[in-house]
């Protein structure tokens, strides 16, 4: 009876290592956390490129992280990308209607995000509206096509 | 002439018996596997299965764990050395915790765990079958496909998923003290590249599909082969090498169809 005893409580420590695992694997190394959609809202912005812009990129006001990109779509009315973003619910109605959101890149070869920065206008926007200031992805063809031009017309 | 046909035949008839073989392997081991894993276990069968679970799981424990601490640990080394070249140390975390977490974690566990445990299962119902135990238990009135077989089986199906987040873990705190505390790679980063590149559902979740897929073919194969060898000693060890070659080669092609439609779109 002792040793199935040691056995059982042996097991049991097994199970717990992995329930144990897995909330690590969820919280730490996935960043899972248990704020509900409740706690953002989203706004759309239109980008006429988004280079290499992937869902769940970070969106950043000021290089502090502020939400991130919840979907990308094609939009087939004017051919242009649709990028909704979520936004931290602390930030709903405080983002004024002349913001521009731009897509940058960290260090020179990082991964791309989409930066917010803030206009003057009083008025702001509403949960689910656009962004109409944008500024597209930075493209090292393009950039390297007008160089060239410029060298050849000079 | 004819004695040239007549082998031409005679090695088509061999064939055809092989296949035939097979086929009917396959056979038996899926009724097999439908008659030990299905039903309601008695308050016995669950004690059984606590001892079972024991011996697969608990003391499968230390092999995974260090060897997932290694495969970290070499993993961070061999990264840290090719992602320096690009600058891109930051990435570092993202990249142990990725190929840890879709590949490396329910393979390799898989692998330990089929030579582990699965050879040991093989041996060991084997060995009762050799030595009429089972045919006696038949004799009183037990089933030893419920008896024997499916607490081993449900153990190893519950085992192998817990020693691969073991692994995974072990693994990803392996690599953090080779990248962060021994190359110096800046700790924020480590552990910020790697949340904001994992998904929970789409790597961990498929990572865990994976090695349940896995438990179930390992442990499937080990206890097969343990109940349909030949009862000699001979056959015990042909078995137990079947037991080993088989589940890993059914591990490593099942690891490319899973991989190929979890993560390549198919």
């Amino acid at each position: 009876m002792k040793r199935s005893r040691t056995m059982e409580f042996g097991v049991g420590l097994f199970i717990l290592v992995g329930v144990l695992g897995m909330v690590f694997l969820g919280l730490r190394v996935s960043g899972l956390s248990f704020s509900g959609p409740s706690n953002t809202f989203q706004l759309d912005a239109h980008f006429s490129n988004i280079g290499g812009l992937k869902p769940r990129a970070r969106v950043s006001m000021a290089g502090v992280t502020v939400g991130h990109v919840d979907a990308i779509e094609l939009d087939t009315k004017w051919y242009d990308a649709r990028v909704t973003l979520n936004l931290d619910s602390e930030l709903e109605g405080q983002i004024s209607r002349d913001a521009t959101a731009a897509i940058l890149t960290s260090g020179l070869l990082g991964e791309q995000y989409v930066g917010l920065s803030m206009g003057g206008d009083p008025e702001m926007l509403e949960a689910g509206e656009t962004i109409r200031d944008t500024q597209s992805a930075l493209v090292l063809e393009e950039l390297i096509q007008q160089f060239i031009s410029n060298m050849a017309t000079n | 002439m004819t004695t040239k046909q007549g082998q031409i035949a005679s090695r088509i008839t061999r064939l055809g018996r092989r296949s035939c073989d097979a086929v009917e392997s396959l056979g038996r081991a899926g009724v097999f596997l439908a008659q030990s894993a299905v039903g309601v276990p008695s308050a016995e069968g669950v004690r059984l299965w606590i001892r079972q679970l024991h011996f697969v799981g608990v003391l499968s424990l230390a092999i995974v764990l260090v060897s997932g601490l290694f495969i970290g640990m070499v993993l961070a080394l061999q990264g840290y050395t090719i992602l320096i070249d690009f600058g891109a140390e930051d990435a570092l975390g993202q990249m142990v915790a990725l190929s840890l977490l879709r590949e490396l974690s329910p393979v390799v566990a898989a692998l330990l765990f089929a030579g582990r445990a699965g050879s040991a299962l093989t041996a060991e119902i084997g060995l009762m079958k050799a030595t009429e135990q089972l045919t006696s238990m038949e004799m009183i009135g037990v089933d030893p496909l419920r008896r024997v077989v499916a607490p081993r089986f449900w153990a190893g199906v519950v085992a192998l998923p817990i020693l691969t987040v073991g692994f995974s873990v072990v693994g990803i705190w392996g690599g953090y003290l080779v990248g962060v505390e021994w190359l110096g790679v800046f700790e924020g980063s480590y552990w910020s590249n790697m949340q904001a590149s994992v998904g929970f559902i789409n790597d961990i979740g498929n990572g865990m599909l994976k090695s349940i897929v896995f438990a179930v073919v390992v442990t499937w194969i080990a206890v097969f082969q343990g109940y349909d060898l030949i009862p000699t000693s001979e056959g015990i060890s042909r078995a137990t090498t079947r037991t080993v070659v088989y589940s890993s080669l059914a591990v490593l092609g099942l690891d490319f169809i899973l991989t190929a439609v979890m993560f390549g779109g198919l």
